[in-house]
Parts: structure tokens; sequence; C-alpha cells
């Protein structure tokens, strides 16, 4: 185990000269970005290309009665209005299940609605025009007559015999129900010397990305070819998808995609609205625009959380966990999100709950349901806020109760660092975790034992300052486990080609994608690293299904892990090639020489043999001077794919500071700490900042982030001035460190750390609050967000 | 989030102003920095057939000393205000709450008039305007008129404003010297519009206290001014509960909103003090 810093890695398969592995090398698409020179999506211009724009149900659920369109089919600049039962005869509906989630079931999606509009913000009707503003003109003169139906909105009743059922044809509201238990939890809840409850409510909210979500759809009737210009985490996914409801086969369709600004987890779903600008195009035979707006995109990019958790933990006296128990219930709106569903979150609540510690006695409900709110599904850190809240909430409330210090609860229960491999009670398998050494580090990091003494002498003052702590795991590089085995036609491997150019310089096109990240930076350094390169002549290709490997995209942080060691064996598999025709030039042996700084060298002595570009020359330009039968191959491909573990769990640690204000209810970030095992770090860089950006998410959702509802399903702030984004001014000095466990599935040995931040913030910022408000004799807070009124209301003051 | 379609008109007069906004009535709007009303344009929250950009209007610039009063033309940027030597000496309380107002980018082109002809009752400058016994220079079709402060803000973004009405300036009377002054205000984030907030001053004789975001309009508590001109903080801040009635919004209850106009008021009571 080592600490990783701006150093080359010391991992002997890494430690190639000039190797980038383990050093902050700045992204290639920096001074491209910074300079105003980004291809979105949302600035892209093609001839002829018509905007959509959608009328929206206002209306949580309503029957559309009649939608008469005489008037705004006469507004200047409208190409077309087109109803869902219009737009159904060029685009299948969809059915958001998979079959590993056994029982999940939902309803047919259409494209538009069909006669019913199931959520505030379901697109009832298409208007194309020659602009987004004429578009937006002629919706509002369609005369749309409604008949509001009764709603569904709270989860807690939607189960009730009494309640409306959203989907007749289902039976119940009931999306998906998981069980599990395991070993002897009665018994273990009966030795305990306590058992501490609490019900944790989890708001919910949504990820807003800087670019809203975009897409031009261009249906070639010449060329009987779609392409589609979309802002997306996975390419060939949306291409499988495309095609599959418009009856199309998969090579009639390209999806391209360039910068995208943000993604988060949106962006890796199917919209019924994108779905209906690509049968749009397909309808007129133009190129067609939609780009969300603000206003649209918190009524319809996918929600997240909105979870309530009944949870139980036994403990002994001496501090040892004896058992956990969850109830979770979470509301997804009147559909699960299609191909992954939104049946996902609530699993990962299971499978993660008491997922740090040994205790083997675990018994976990959880139940989604169907309700009449905008829809909701995997946002960045799928279930882990939850599931990492509820478990370090109650190890927390149990540490207070029998008066042991929280992280002294931690040593005690947390999987010791030499018990791997092993099994998690929800049957999750863990190869190489490093709890304790994580751990000991942040205590090092903060200062633990000052920290504390300078709480206790404020409090002297009437100053309330909190500590809080949560240990978490985080799911990354999923294998086939994730989607492939439940029939969705998501890629869990990812292909690297590398090409030599006629000059010496790498070409790498990688099937994983760029939301700004920096996977291109990462791809970049491994096959600089892989090949012996310098990083200059090192250009990287995302995002276009019609040149790049097949793969997955950008999800559950494996874009590093998976798509890194693709490049990294195609790195190594192009430098053999490579060596093979230098080897045939200099009449030497392909064994005896190496690449090195962009140099073919003696393998032995490092002596400079030839260049990289006199050996592109000779193979592109005078092959016919090589030995007869020789054959250059400067193109290499490889895929990679975990085939070890379902997943490859990483570890980590968070901790919060932070003071209440007390007369207020307001709470002020001090400084946040975070140590990840992500295993081998790329680019400590980009693995910081992701973790910042991720404990800034998660802050969000302990403080600021709400989609509030009312009972009738509207959405009360929807827009920037009321939907509170977490902003710079308020955030905390964020300090990351890193133990790293390599994963043995792989060469490169990196694992995923988008999510870290986000999986373990809003518990310990819900940890600090009621560890200030301790000595308060306040109630417990585990409601999120913790908004002053909360505050108050657990202090007692309103 | 598109506007609907409107005319435009930069006029270069006051007079030409008037005219304008009397040919067009309802249908007309007048833009300044327009930081409030292109998101409402934008958002089609509203839709005037035409806008009348003031911005070339000289009439409307500018900060004076003139008789016993400061005067702040309605154009002059929140920024520019911030900056201004006259306003952080003669109207120190409004020089303490321009800082609150959004964002530096926002007070670059938003300007003094907007918010109060506006009237956001959770904005900053209205409360402040109040607070310190302000007056409103109006030019409108019948000719000039000036309105007290206390009878300028009628209603949820309703003011003595008229259609045809162009806000010309402010008039802050200049204080006397034992006049303290206290502003604050509590929003979650930095920059946004409070969920309380309190501009207040009080010389020996008397206080006046006008809350933001509690209500309507800002509102003076006129009983918590009583208790405080009599030196008594714990009675001004139980008559709270007579002066202030806050309706519930979707970040906090009223109750929580009262509660936090009284801590406000225990706060900034040390600034008030002789
Ligand atoms: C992100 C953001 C945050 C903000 N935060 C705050 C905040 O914390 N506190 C706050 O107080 N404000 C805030 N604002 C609003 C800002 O202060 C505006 O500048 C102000 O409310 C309006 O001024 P304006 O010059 O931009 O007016 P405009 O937007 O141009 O006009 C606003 C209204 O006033 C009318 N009007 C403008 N000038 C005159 C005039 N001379 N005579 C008659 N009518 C006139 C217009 O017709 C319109 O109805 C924020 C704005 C944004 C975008």
């Amino acid at each position: 185990m080592k600490i990783a810093d701006d150093l080359p890695s010391a991992l002997t398969a890494l430690d190639r000269p000039n190797s980038y592995i383990g050093r902050s090398v700045p992204r290639p698409n920096l001074a491209r970005l910074m300079q105003g020179r980004g291809q979105y999506v949302s600035d892209l211009a093609l001839a002829r290309m018509a905007h959509v724009a959608f009328a929206r149900s206002p209306h949580a659920h309503a029957r559309i009665k009649k939608i008469d369109a005489a008037a705004a089919k006469k507004t200047p600049g409208v190409i077309a209005v087109v109803t869902g039962p219009e737009l159904a005869k060029v685009i299948t509906p969809w059915v958001g299940v998979l079959s590993h989630l056994k029982g999940i079931k939902s309803a047919p999606q259409h494209a538009i609605a069909i006669d019913r509009a199931c959520w505030q913000g379901e697109a009832v009707c298409a208007v194309v025009a020659k602009s987004r503003a004429e578009a937006e003109d002629a919706i509002d003169l369609l005369d749309i007559d409604y008949e509001e139906l009764p709603v569904v909105t709270d989860a807690e009743t939607a189960l009730d015999a009494k309640t409306l059922v959203i989907h007749p044809e289902l039976g119940d509201n009931l999306t998906f129900e998981r069980k599990h238990e395991a070993g002897e939890v009665d018994k273990a809840f009966k030795e305990a010397d306590a058992v501490v409850e609490a019900t944790f409510v989890f708001g919910r909210h949504t990820g807003v990305t800087n670019e809203p979500r975009a897409i031009v759809a261009y249906w070639n009737e010449g060329e009987q070819r779609l392409t589609v210009y979309q802002g997306t985490q996975a390419p060939h996914m949306m291409q499988n998808l495309f095609a599959k409801h418009l009856s199309l086969a998969e090579h009639q369709v390209r999806v391209v995609t360039k910068d995208v600004g943000g993604s988060f987890g949106i962006k890796v779903h199917t919209y019924a609205d994108e779905m209906a600008t690509v049968a749009l195009s397909k309808l007129l035979k133009r190129p067609v625009k939609f780009v969300a707006d603000r206003l649209e995109s918190f009524i319809t990019d996918i929600h997240a959380r909105d979870h309530r958790v009944k949870a139980k933990i036994g403990v002994k006296k001496d501090g040892t966990i004896t058992a956990f128990e969850i109830d979770d219930l979470t509301g997804i709106g009147p559909y699960s999100v299609y191909p992954r569903t939104s049946g996902i979150e609530a699993n990962q609540v299971v499978n993660l709950v008491g997922g740090p510690y040994k205790c083997p006695n675990y018994r976990a409900l959880a139940r989604v349901v169907f309700q009449n709110k905008n829809v909701m599904c995997q946002y960045r850190a799928v279930g882990h806020p939850i599931a990492t809240a509820v478990t370090e909430g109650l190890v927390e409330l149990a540490a207070a109760k029998i008066g042991i210090d929280p992280l002294e609860m931690r040593r005690k229960n947390l999987i010791p660092d030499d018990g791997y491999p092993c099994a998690g009670a929800s049957g999750i398998k863990f190869e190489k975790l490093s709890h304790h050494a994580a751990l000991e580090k942040l205590v090092k990091m903060m200062g633990y034992e000052k920290l504390r003494a300078e709480q206790a002498e404020l409090r002297k003052k009437k100053i309330y300052r909190g500590l809080g702590f949560a240990s978490f795991i985080e799911v990354t590089n999923p294998s086939a486990a994730f989607y492939g085995v439940g029939g969705a036609k998501i890629s869990a491997q990812d292909g690297a080609t590398l090409r030599l150019d006629a000059q010496g310089a790498l070409i790498v096109h990688s099937g994983v994608t760029e939301q700004g990240q920096g996977t291109e930076a990462v791809l970049a350094q491994v096959a600089a690293s892989a090949f012996g390169i310098a990083i200059e002549r090192v250009r990287v290709v995302t995002g276009d299904t019609d040149n790049t490997p097949y793969g997955g995209g950008t999800w559950a942080s494996r874009a590093a892990g998976i798509g890194g060691e693709a490049a990294w064996q195609a790195g190594k598999a192009l430098r053999q090639n490579v060596l093979a025709v230098a080897a045939s030039i200099l009449q030497s042996e392909p064994k005896a020489l190496d690449i090195r700084n962009g140099l073919v060298v003696d393998a032995d002595t490092g002596r400079e043999r030839i260049t990289l570009d006199e050996v592109a020359r000779v193979a592109y330009f005078r092959p016919d001077t090589l030995p007869p039968g020789f054959q250059a191959e400067l193109v290499a491909t490889r895929h990679y794919v975990p085939r070890a573990w379902p997943f490859a769990f990483t570890n980590g640690i968070q901790a919060s500071y932070l003071e209440v204000d007390i007369d207020t209810g307001f709470v002020k970030l001090l400084r946040h700490w975070c140590v990840e095992d992500c295993g081998t770090v790329i680019n400590p860089q980009l693995v910081d900042e992701q973790i910042r950006g991720g404990i800034v998410q998660g802050i969000g959702a302990a403080l600021y982030e709400h989609c509030i509802y009312d009972e009738r399903g509207q959405l009360l702030n929807g827009n920037m001035a009321d939907y509170l984004v977490p902003m710079a001014g308020e955030m905390p000095d964020m300090e990351i460190g890193h133990v790293v466990s390599p994963t043995a599935d792989s060469e490169l040995g990196a694992k995923g750390a988008g999510e870290a931040g986000t999986a373990g913030a809003p518990a310990v910022v819900m940890n600090a609050i009621n560890d200030a408000l301790r000595p308060l004799g306040a109630k417990i807070i585990t409601e999120m967000p913790a908004t002053p009124g909360v505050v108050l209301k657990a202090l007692g003051r309103v | 989030m598109k506007p609907r379609s409107f005319d435009y008109v930069r006029v270069k007069s006051l007079a030409e102003a008037v005219i304008a906004l009397a040919r067009h009535g309802t249908e007309a709007k007048i833009i300044a920095g327009g930081q409030s009303l292109v998101p409402l344009l934008n958002m089609r929250m509203a839709s005037p057939a035409i806008l009348v950009d003031i911005n070339a209007l000289a009439e409307l610039r500018g900060i004076s000393l003139e008789g016993g009063s400061l005067r702040i033309g309605a154009l002059v940027r929140q920024a520019e205000a911030e900056g201004s030597v006259e306003i952080a000496k003669h109207a120190p309380l409004i020089a303490k709450a321009l800082p609150y107002i959004g964002h530096f980018a926002i007070r670059n082109r938003g300007t003094i008039g907007g918010s109060i002809a506006l009237a956001d009752p959770a904005a900053e400058l209205p409360a402040c305007l109040l607070a310190l016994g302000g007056e409103v220079e109006i030019e409108g079709a019948k000719g000039a008129r000036t309105v007290k402060a206390d009878d300028f803000f009628k209603d949820l973004y309703e003011t003595a404003l008229g259609p045809g009405d162009v806000l010309i300036a402010i008039r802050i009377p200049v204080p006397s010297k034992d006049m303290r002054f206290g502003f604050s205000e509590l929003a979650r984030r930095h920059g946004d519009f409070a969920m309380a907030g309190l501009a207040a001053c009080r010389d020996g004789k008397s206080a006046r206290l006008a809350f933001f975001g509690v209500g309507s309009t800002p509102l003076r508590a006129k009983k918590a001014e009583a208790a405080l001109a009599k030196g008594s903080l714990e009675e001004a801040v139980a008559v709270l509960d007579h002066d202030l009635d806050p309706p519930d919004d979707i970040h906090s209850s009223g109750k929580v909103k009262l509660h936090l106009a009284k801590t406000l008021l225990r706060r900034i009571a040390p600034e008030l003090a002789a």
C-alpha cells in the first residue's frame, strides 16, 4: 500500500520510462474549452435545421381530450405540429425493465403522451419551427383540452388499497421490491445492548448540468441514415435505442458526442423528448434540434433520491455492531426510466447498507413505487449517498448512545485491511479495500484530537461546531452484472484503437466518453505511457459510433478503469507492432528494442536507434524496402472488461467540520476531508477534482438541493432562483488524500473515483450537524436537505 | 425560454419616454438594467408589446446632495452606488445593503431605480428606502410628483408607479449626526434574495425598522420601533409577533421567518445603540 503523489507509480508493470501514470498532466482539451472553442451540441447548426419545442402538461395527471392546433399551425415559421398518436407511427414505445431485477414492472412510455399525461412536464405535443422562439410562440396558441385526473404523489400511501393505480394494467403502483436477509437478524438484535432506530428522509433533487440536454437529429433520406449529435454519456447505447425504436438497423444510426457540458448521470437515460426529436427528424426528413431550457430541465431531467428509510442498528456495549435493518421506500414517478430502470437505486441501497462493516446480520426491504411526479433514475453515486447516510448515521447515533468515540466504533467494526477477499452481508464481493488505513490517514490529515479540543473550548463560548464522519464503499468498473445480464444492450466492455500516424504520432480512438471530467487526458496518459511517446504527440478521439470501438461510455465510474485498461493494452500491442517494423528495418529483434519518449531505442542501453516518424515513413511510403512477406500493422485494437469481480469496489472515508448557528439554523461548512482508495491514481489532480466536485454535489443534497412538490404534483421551485444548487461561496476547503490498493483484475490497477465524493458527503454533513447539536439536547436530524427550518425545529426553536 | 416578440425603442429624452409610455399604456415596459425584467421576459411571465429603454437618459443618472437630501438617479447602477463616496457618507445604510444584492455581475447592470420600481418584497433597497424615510421622484403624463417611501410600496410588486410613470430618482434625507444604522439579512447562499432581512436606523428619539422577505412589501414594524425608541429590545422583539405575520413560502414557514426576523433584530440592536 502506498500513498499516491505526483510521481510516477512504483508499480512495476506501469513503471515505464517517461510514464505519465500518477502525474497531474493537464487535460489536452483544456485550452480549447477555456478559449470558448468547445463543440457543444447546444451550439450546433446544420443547414435546413428546424427547432422543436414541446407543449408540456401543466397537470400531474390528466387526460388529453383534444388538441386544437389550427392557430398554432398558422403562426410564422411553423413547420409541423405533431401529436403523440401521429409520432407513434414513426417510433415505438419502450418499457424500462431489466430481467435481473426480479418482478420489476413498468408501463409503455411514448415519445409524446398519447392520451394521458402522467406528470407535470410530460410532453403532449411537439411544434417544429424555423426557430425555437417561433416554436414557443406556436405553443402559446395550442388549444389543449385536459381533464384533470386524481394524482398519486405521496410514496407512503402509493400502495394503499384506496390509492388510484396509475397504470391499471399493472395491478398496483409497485414498480419493484427487493427483500434481503442474511445471518441471524432477530437474534442479533436481541443480543445487542442497545438498539437505535431512526427514519431518514432524502429529498428529491436533480443534477443541474451546465449545458442542458441537447440533441440534433438528422435523418438523411438519400443515405437512409440517421446521424444524431447528442450530449450523452453512452453513444453506443443510444445508437442501439434509436435504431430499435425507429425500426432501423444499428449501422443506419450514427451517434456523435463531442463536448458535453456535464452529465452526472443525467445524460445516460432515454428521454421522451429526445426520442421525439429523433423521430421528428425521420418524419420530416430534415435536421431537428432540441435543447432543453432550464425550466423544462427541472421538470424532465431525471430526478434522484427521494427515499424514506426506516433503519435500525444493534450494538454491544463495547461497540460491536450486531445487526442492521432497513426499510426503504422510494417514489420514482410514473415510469421506470429506460433502459437502466428506476429500480437500480433502491437495489443499490440494499447492496450497500452496512457495506464497510464486518457485521453479518442484515435485513432489508426496498420498495419502489409509481407516482405522478417527474421520473426518477440514476444520478451520480446511485444509491450510495442513501446507503452511506443511513449506515453512518446509525453508526454515529449508536456510538453516541453507548458513549464511545465514533472513530473507535469504526475501528472496531470496519472489515480489517487484511481480511480480503471477502463478501459483505448483502452478498457483494470485495477484492481489496483499505478502510483502516484510510481512517488512520484521515485522522492524521485533519488533526482529530486538536479539533475535538477546539470544539469543546468553543462550546463554552456557545459556539456549536460539529465533526461528522462516514466510511463508505463505492461501486466502480462494473462488469456485465450491472445491466448486460438483465438484457439491456449496454456494453460492459470497452475498446481502444491506437494508430501510428505517418509522422509517428499516436491517434487513440476510445469507446468511453468525455463529459468534461478529463477522460481524454487519462486516455492520453495511459496510451502515451504504454506505447512510449510524449503526450503532446497523442491525439484522442471519443464519442462517435462510426469511428470508435464499441463501448459503454461513461457511467458507474468506469471510464478510467475500463477504457483506460483497454488503451493500456492497445498501447502495448501497438508498441510490439511498431517494434516489429523497426526490427525489420534495423535487422534486429523486436525483443532487443523498446519505444521510449517517441524513439525506438536499444532495450538494454536506451541508445537511440530510429525515430518513430522514420518507422512510419518506411511503413507507409516505402514498404517496398521491407523484407518480402513482411506487412507492417500500425493499428492495434484491444478491449477490456472486468471478469474476476462483478464490480471493483473502492472505499474511503470523509469528515466534515462545521458550525451551526443555533439562532438561525444556518450551517457554515468549515472544512471537509476525504481519503479515498481508487487503486492506481492515473492523474492525481483529475481524481482530486472529481472527488471535490462530487463532495459539492453531496453537500448540495445535504443542505440545499430539493425539488419541492405540492400534494397535487406541481413542482414549486423548478428554476435557478428557487432551486438552490451549491455555490462556491458556501463550500468549505476540501483536503483529499489517497490510499492505493490497485485491482489485480487489470494491469493498470485503476478503479473508479467519480462518485466517491457524492457517496459520503451527505452523511458527514448530517453527522456533523448532529454532533454540533448534541450538547443542546436537540432532536436528531435525519432529513435532507437540512434547511434552517429543519435545524431550528430540531432545536425546538420554532 | 425565449421571450415573445416585442418592439423596442431607446428613448433619448425623458419627454420622449413619457410620450412613448403614454401611447402604449399597459402594453409598454421600461427596461433599465434588465436584471429582473429579462428573466421575466424569457420565462414569458411578462410579455410587453414594447420595451422602452431608458438607458440613454442622462437626467436619470448621477448622485448629488440637494438641500437636505441625497438624490440618487434611477439609472445609477448598483455597482456604481457601491463605490460612491456620497452614499457611503450620507446613506451608509444603503452602502451596507448593496453588497447583499445578487452578485457583482448583476450589480454591474442592475439599477437603483429598477430595484425600487420592481419592489421585490425580499429586495434590500426598497427596505432601505423605507427605513430611511426616503422619497421617490416620479415623472408621468401628468407631470412630476414625489411620493414618500411609506406610501410607495402598496402590495406584492405593486407600487405608486402607474403604467405611464418613470421613476426618476430616490431622495434620502441626510441623517443627523446621532443616527445609527443597522443592516442584516439571512440568505442561504451568498447573493440570494433574503429569507428575512432588516434595514434599520435609530437616533435619540425614534427608530425605524424595515423588514424584508417577510411579507408582500417591505414592512415597517411600528410597535417594535416604539418599544425600541423606549430602549427596550426584549419588548421590541416580543411585539414583532404583532407587527409581522410572514406567509409561508417554498423555503420556509412563516413561523421560521418570524423567528429569523426576531433574531435579526437582536443581532443588529448593538449597531443601533448610541
Ligand atoms: C441572479 C440574480 C440575483 C439577484 N439577487 C438580488 C438580490 O439579492 N436582491 C435584490 O434586490 N435584487 C436582486 N436581483 C435583482 C436585481 O437587483 C435587479 O437589478 C433589480 O431588481 C432590477 O433592476 P434593473 O435595473 O435590472 O431593472 P429591470 O430588470 O430593467 O426592470 C425591473 C422592473 O422595474 C421597471 N423599471 C426599471 N426602471 C424603472 C424606472 N426608472 N422607472 C419605472 N420603472 C422602472 C421595469 O419596467 C421592470 O418592471 C437579482 C437578479 C439576478 C439576475
